[in-house]
Order: C-alpha cells, then sequence, then structure tokens
C-alpha cells in the first residue's frame, strides 16, 4: 500500500505529539505515534474500535500518561504529559461521548458549570450563569430554555449543551468523540454547521466518526490509525470512502466473503410485520438452518431493540414470530431460552457476564439444569461440561475456577458464546460481538461463528461495522431508523456500496 | 416563573395533597381548622424538619444516613455531660458544642464511606448500630433530667390570644428550625458547593472529570446532616425537657420517607428544601388529623405507610400509566 505524502502545512501546528507509546497490561496500545492539529483546522481521527483513537485522546488531555520519551508540543510549549487540570487551563475541551452532563440540572448551569467550580465556596451568580449559557448557545444559533432541567431535551440538544460548554472554557482545541452516533441525519447537518463555525472562529476540530461520509465533509485532514500504529495523515481532498476504510482496515482485500446459498436449507426464524412504536417498524425477515443473517445499521436503528424482541426481553405491538414453523409469543426470555433462542448481548462486559463470579459458573448459568444430578448440582458433571466447551472453543484459560475478569476480551466473548451454546440453541443472535475485543481476536470470534453455522445453527449477526457483517455473513439487512431499508449478497454486491448506504 | 409548575413538580403536587387533606380533615373534625393547632403542628414538626434538611443534603449528594438520630442522641448527651463540666453555659454554647459534636459524628461517616470506599447505607448502619451501642453502655439506659435550666424552660418568641379562646405561639424550636432551613437554602442554591454537590450526586464521575473534589463532597454532606442532628438533638431535648437514650430511635426512618416524599431522590442529584419541608409537613398533618379524628394511634403508622407509597407512586407515574383502560377507550371512540 503506498502512503501519501503528509501534507505540508506552512503553518505552526496547534499541537504537535511525537513518539507517543502507551501500554496496557503487556499489550502495547500505542506505538510510536505522532500527531498535529493546526490551529482552527478540522481535523478527523479515523480508526476502528480498538485501534487507538480514545487512548490517543486520553493522552492529549492528561487522563492517561504516556511512556517516557513522549512529547507533547501545545501552543509554544513543550510537555513530557498533560494533566487534565493544565489541559482545560490551556484551552483544551473533549466532548465526551457519554457527554459527562448533569440531567436534573439546568441548561444554563451545564452550560455555565465552570463558574461553581473553584477551591472555595463563593455564591452562585445565577444571571453571570444565564447570560454566559445565553451567549454561549447565541454562537451556536440555537435557542434552548436555559432555566429547564437538561433532561427535559433530546439527545441532540444535550449535545449542543455539551459543545456550548466546551466554548465557554475558552476552547482553542475541541475533540469531539463520535458526536453524530445518536444523532439524526437533520441534526448531524446542523452539528456539521456548528463545527465548521467553530473552525472559522479559529477553534481547532479533532472529529471522531464512525460516518465516513461526514469525515469526508467536514474534515480538512485525516489522521489514520491502525491497531496502535500510525498509518498516515492525508488531506481530506481527493479522498474517497474506501480508500479511508482500506487504510484503516488494511485487509479489505484478503479478506475473503464467506456468504454461500442456503435457500435450499428449512426456515429456523420467520418474522412478518414485526413492529415496536418508536423502535422499529415492519420487520420481516427469515433466517434458514446454518445462515447467518447479518444486520447492520447505525446507533438507534433499533437493531438492539429488535434482537431484545425476538429474544422475549420486550414484546412486539404487532407482527408474528415463528420458528421452526411454530408460531411462538415470548413474554420474557426465559421462555425465547426454552425455545431454543440464545442472545449475546451488546454490552458483554455488563449484562453477559458476571464478572467476580467464576469461569465456570459464568458458563453453565442458562444451562444448570444440564447438571443436575439427584435434585442438586453435581460438580462433576458442571466440570466436564466447561472442560469441553473450553476445549471446543479453544478458550485459553488457567484454572476453571478463575473469575471470568481475568481473561482477555476475546476469551470473555467465547465463554459469553460458549454459556448460550450450552443451551443448546437453535438460533443464536449474536449483538456487536466483537465490541472491545482487539482486531486479531475478531477473527478467531469469526471463525468460531462460521464452525456453528456449519453445525446448522441459524445465527443472527448484528453490527455496525459494516465490514464485520459484510463478510462473516450469507445476506446483510441494513436498517435505518427502525425499518429495514436495504437487503444485500455479499457474494454480488461490493462493501463500499453497503458502506456508502449505511453511513450516508 | 411559567416553568415553575414543571420544574417544580413534586412540590406542586405535595401543596394540592397537603390542601385535600386540610379541607377534608377541616369538615371531619371540629378543631383542625384553626390557627391555634396550625402553629401547634409547627411546633412539634420543628425537629424533623431540622433532621430532613440535613438529610436532604445527603441524599442531593447521592449518599443516605441511616444512624443521625442516634448520633443526635449521641449529642444530646454529649452536650449535656459538656455544659456540666463547663458549669450551665447558655443557648450559644449548647448549640456550638451540640454541633461540633455533630459534625464530628457525620465526619466519622464520611472518612469510612469516602476513605475505607463503604458505600453509605453500609457505612451508615454500622454506625447506627456502634452509636446507640455505646449510648446505651455507656448509660445504661438511664434518662437525665436534671438538665440545666435555660435549656427546658420554654422559650415563646411570641403569642397572642385568637378570638375563640385558642393560643398562637411561636417558640423556639420554630426559630432555630426557621434558621437551619434558611441556611440549608442558601448552602444547596445559592453557594457553589452546594451546585457541586448536586453535580456529583447527579453525575459522580461527570464532577470528577471537572476536577471537583469528592472527599471534600462527602464531607460536607454529612457534616452538614452531623451539624443539623446535633442541632436538632440540643432542640429535642429542650422540647422534651429531658435526655432520654431512645428517644429518637426509630426517627431516622420516619425522617427519611418525609424528605424522599418530599421529592428528593435516593441515588442522587434531586431534591429541594421547600418539598423537603412539606414531606415532614404533609406526614405531621396526617397523624394531627387521624389523632383529632380519634383514630386509634395504632393505626397511624400504617396510614402513613400507606399515603407515602401512594404519593411516590403518583409522582413517580403519570395518571395514563396508572389507568390503561382510561386512554385505551379513550382512543377507540
Amino acid at each position: 500500500m503506498q502512503q501519501l505524502a503528509p501534507t505540508g502545512g506552512s503553518e505552526k501546528p496547534l499541537l504537535s505529539l511525537n513518539d507517543i507509546n502507551m501500554t496496557f497490561g503487556g499489550v502495547k496500545a500505542l506505538k510510536n505515534v505522532s500527531f498535529d492539529v493546526r490551529p482552527g483546522e478540522v481535523h478527523c481521527l479515523a480508526g476502528e474500535n480498538g485501534c487507538g483513537k480514545s487512548t490517543l485522546i486520553k493522552i492529549i488531555t492528561g487522563v492517561y500518561r504516556p511512556a517516557d520519551g513522549a512529547s507533547i508540543e501545545y501552543d509554544g510549549e513543550v510537555y513530557s504529559h498533560m494533566s487534565p487540570v493544565t489541559a482545560q487551563d490551556r484551552g483544551i475541551q473533549v466532548i465526551w461521548q457519554d457527554l459527562a452532563l448533569f440531567p436534573e440540572m439546568s441548561v444554563a448551569e451545564n452550560i455555565a458549570f465552570q463558574t461553581v467550580l473553584g477551591r472555595w465556596p463563593k455564591l452562585v451568580d445565577y444571571g453571570r450563569m444565564r447570560k454566559i449559557a445565553t451567549d454561549a448557545l447565541q454562537r451556536l444559533g440555537i435557542t434552548l430554555d436555559v432555566d429547564l432541567p437538561l433532561k427535559e431535551y433530546a439527545i441532540a440538544q444535550r449535545q449542543i449543551v455539551a459543545i456550548a460548554r466546551a466554548l465557554v472554557g475558552e476552547a482553542k482545541l475541541v475533540f469531539m468523540d463520535e458526536p453524530t452516533a445518536s444523532l439524526t441525519q437533520s441534526e448531524t447537518d446542523h452539528l456539521l454547521d456548528i463545527v465548521r463555525g467553530l473552525s472559522a472562529a479559529g477553534v481547532a476540530v479533532v472529529f471522531v466518526s464512525h460516518r465516513l461520509a461526514e469525515v469526508l465533509e467536514i474534515s480538512s485532514r485525516i489522521t489514520v490509525l491502525r491497531d496502535g500504529a500510525l498509518v498516515g495523515v492525508y488531506p481530506a481532498e481527493g479522498m474517497t470512502q474506501s480508500r479511508i476504510t482500506e487504510l484503516m482496515t488494511g485487509k479489505t482485500f484478503d479478506q475473503e466473503v464467506r456468504a454461500t446459498a442456503r435457500q435450499d436449507q428449512p426456515v429456523v426464524l420467520d418474522v412478518k410485520g414485526l413492529s415496536r412504536p418508536g423502535q422499529f417498524d415492519d420487520i420481516s425477515l427469515t433466517v434458514r438452518r446454518g445462515e447467518t443473517l447479518g444486520i447492520t445499521g447505525l446507533l438507534g436503528a433499533g437493531r438492539t431493540e429488535l434482537a431484545q424482541t425476538l429474544f422475549g426481553m420486550l414484546q412486539p405491538a404487532a407482527g408474528t414470530i415463528t420458528l421452526e414453523g411454530k408460531p411462538v409469543h415470548f413474554s420474557s426470555n426465559r421462555d425465547a431460552i426454552k425455545a431454543g433462542v440464545a442472545y449475546l448481548s451488546e454490552d458483554r462486559l455488563s449484562l453477559g457476564l458476571i464478572q467476580p463470579q467464576s469461569i465456570a459458573d459464568n458458563l453453565v448459568i442458562s444451562s444448570l439444569g444440564k447438571i443436575v444430578s439427584g435434585g442438586f448440582l453435581s460438580d462433576e458433571r458442571k466440570r466436564k461440561l466447561v472442560a469441553g466447551w473450553i476445549a471446543d472453543l479453544g478458550v485459553k484459560i488457567g484454572l476453571q475456577s478463575d473469575a471470568i475478569s481475568t481473561l482477555s476480551g476475546g476469551n470473555q466473548q467465547r465463554i459469553a458464546i460458549a454459556k448460550w451454546l450450552a443451551t443448546d440453541p437453535k438460533l443464536l443472535i449474536l449483538d456487536a460481538p466483537t465490541v472491545g475485543v482487539d482486531v486479531g481476536a475478531r477473527a478467531g470470534i469469526f471463525d468460531i461463528v462460521a464452525k456453528l453455522a456449519e453445525t446448522g445453527l441459524a445465527i443472527i449477526l448484528i453490527s455496525d461495522e459494516v465490514p464485520e457483517v459484510y463478510f462473516n455473513a450469507d445476506r446483510v439487512l441494513h436498517m435505518a431508523q427502525g425499518r429495514i431499508v436495504g437487503s444485500y449478497d455479499p457474494r454480488s454486491v461490493p462493501l463500499a456500496e453497503i458502506e456508502g448506504a449505511v453511513y450516508a | 416563573m411559567h416553568s415553575f409548575a414543571r420544574t417544580h413538580a413534586t412540590e406542586v403536587a405535595l401543596i394540592a395533597v397537603i390542601a385535600v387533606i386540610c379541607t377534608v380533615l377541616s369538615f371531619a373534625t371540629t378543631n383542625f381548622f384553626s390557627i391555634g393547632n396550625a402553629f401547634d403542628l409547627l411546633n412539634t414538626s420543628s425537629v424533623n424538619i431540622i433532621f430532613a434538611v440535613g438529610l436532604l443534603v445527603v441524599l442531593i449528594a447521592g449518599g443516605i444516613d441511616i444512624s443521625f438520630a442516634v448520633a443526635a442522641s449521641v449529642v444530646q448527651y454529649g452536650t449535656a455531660i459538656a455544659l456540666g463540666w463547663i458549669g450551665g453555659g447558655g443557648w450559644v454554647s449548647g448549640l456550638v458544642i451540640a454541633g461540633s459534636i455533630g459534625i464530628c459524628l457525620g465526619a466519622v461517616n464520611a472518612l469510612l464511606i469516602h476513605r475505607f470506599r463503604i458505600i453509605s447505607i453500609v457505612a451508615t448502619i454500622s454506625t447506627f448500630n456502634i452509636y446507640f451501642g455505646l449510648l446505651m453502655f455507656f448509660t445504661k439506659g438511664v434518662s437525665i433530667y436534671d438538665l440545666p435550666e435555660w435549656l427546658t424552660d420554654r422559650v415563646v418568641l411570641f403569642e397572642h390570644e385568637m378570638a375563640d379562646g385558642s393560643w398562637i405561639e411561636i417558640t423556639l424550636p420554630v426559630l432555630v428550625m426557621v434558621l437551619c432551613v434558611i441556611a440549608t437554602w442558601v448552602l444547596i442554591t445559592r453557594t457553589t458547593t452546594g451546585r457541586q454537590l448536586y453535580a456529583f450526586g447527579d453525575n459522580p464521575e461527570g464532577a470528577r472529570r471537572f476536577g471537583i473534589n469528592i472527599g471534600a463532597m462527602q464531607f460536607i454532606a454529612f457534616g452538614w446532616l452531623g451539624l443539623m442532628a446535633g442541632i436538632g438533638g440540643l432542640v429535642q431535648a429542650h422540647y422534651a425537657q429531658e435526655v432520654v437514650p431512645n428517644a429518637l430511635y426509630g426517627r431516622e426512618l420516619d425522617v427519611l420517607a418525609a424528605v424522599v416524599l418530599g421529592g428528593a431522590r435516593l441515588g442522587g442529584g434531586k431534591g429541594s428544601v421547600l418539598g423537603c419541608v412539606l414531606g415532614v409537613l404533609l406526614i405531621a398533618i396526617t397523624q394531627n388529623g387521624l389523632n383529632l379524628m380519634g383514630v386509634s394511634p395504632f393505626a397511624f403508622k400504617m396510614i402513613v405507610g400507606a399515603i407515602i407509597l401512594i404519593a411516590i407512586t403518583l409522582s413517580n407515574t403519570s395518571i395514563e400509566r396508572l389507568l390503561p383502560f382510561v386512554t385505551q377507550k379513550g382512543a377507540r371512540r
């Protein structure tokens, strides 16, 4: 892969990082990364999940301390590491993905929050607070009732409140971590206008987003990271979405489409006209024996709600679910498990596994019935069952009695899969199975998925990373705003076309 | 002002409920709706309101405290003994001593929670038992009746005989209560520290990212409750004219229920002084009314419990969700 020459700029950078290394528990999260931002530019930081983007942001904002030898040059001064206080004092602001706002407090207080900070108590000047908030919102061209509690506003307005708060801090450099992830298209357009306005006013913005279309639209330069290393810095002009994807993944061409036709197989799951108001609408789909159906789409498209409905955790308002020819009506996920549906949740760490408990106990939690002997749980049966699955899935563990939290992300994910396989499911729903899993371990997980499909299991694979479903599913459905808006066969449609549709 | 009903929904609802109960009681009983009775209620509720505004601060900061009522008993004994050492003292030295002991006891809770990372309910259940155990052990359950005269003499700040022969009285506990309410209101709504407490209770991680001193927040919240518990304890000793070791035992749950009724959220970030005072008054008015109606005192707890449940269910749930058939019928027509 030839590397474009970094764009030469006559302007002196506002921020320039060199020789950044960071290691977490033996894993190198960043390897000799350098990064620079010019005053007033919109700079995009691109890379797959786990490539080191957030680590880099946390180093610049002082949350993490990089390994020795690093140099951080910001606005004329050189630091070996930042501290959160220095970063804020010097005008570096971050709009975190979780926004770090205070929902019960008023909009004015949220925006002018710095006025209540300080070591010693002072009287609160609500008039000044309101003025600061109104001014900041005015700069963004927005009107909100600053006296209302923030919780009265939807996520798009909260995003704007977070941006307004960053402006109050006399920001010179603003990081936005996935600011558009939960916004609709028109809200996104508005946000991009705001970003352009900031840039015109001399504020540099570092933009992190999965939506490549908006990255190309908004930024002047793009820094690409892959597996903790710098791939390069490229001008946005002349760049294409597929080229960025290629740079980010580095394996577009060496990955093979696994899709095969399964039309001759019997239908396992047949869903017709399934709806839940405000979440998804008129969803119809089928999954056959041995088939892997991929569902992709942006956050808030209704994917997870659909999965939870198929798993009985939510009840549909309309529509039918037919499992192996029998109409089913799950009033809870217990019914769904009994009927042969397994669901690997999106938030594996908090919902899927019980972190302090042992590997063995986590694995058997959904299939306790199988290890009962004479009315009591049998340790011997448990040990055998666990040993079998660990061998089958190639999980690397110490002892069965070790806490699950001692395992790496990839191995935890395998245990979570094994837990569900132990219930002998007919249908396995995998919701974002690679979130928080490093690139190497991902391939391993998809190998397992492919093997499971060969044994006749019907699989629904949900992911917001299009390449993941493209290369690992037999068919790909695109969900947007609660509806299925496209259906693709990876064998006949190029990846870029699906990505274009999803990230548009 | 237009958004007062929107931002203070709990307070508005409480005022409405209190109005309804008062109307019902004024018809059901002969002497509920008299000004004399209203002032009586205020005099008897003062101690609970002082405790309640203290507890409110802890709830806003995302904590909970079970130990403050027995801490107030410890304060009563400690203050009585200390006053004996200094040869009697007066209201000023009494309040200073009681407040200081209270702050120290509150600081013990904050230390356990912040330094040793014990969650507040566990920490304060432990100190509740430790404080009460120590008190019973050292006092052997003996009450103190020979308190200084200034402490047991009733102080009536204002009195007036009404045309119907009843008396209006404002006593010292009411004055102390009003001062505590105002001080707490100033602390949580008018100072930067108070707003930091709200922010910390609302989103602790967000507050931490802004560099808010988490330890200071715990010490201020539990210290403030300690101060209020100390003052409330002294006022209660004054009101009862004696110090009995288990006089306040069990009071913590009554006050907690009243504060939650007033809109404070277990989990932090939410609650107002007005709501808190209304919560205490609602329960006091209900008990007073039941009393005047001649209901057996043995039924009080049951009825008060039911009122708390109904009020909290109403404030958490909109009417449509409680009565789904109402909207469904409407939709079909």
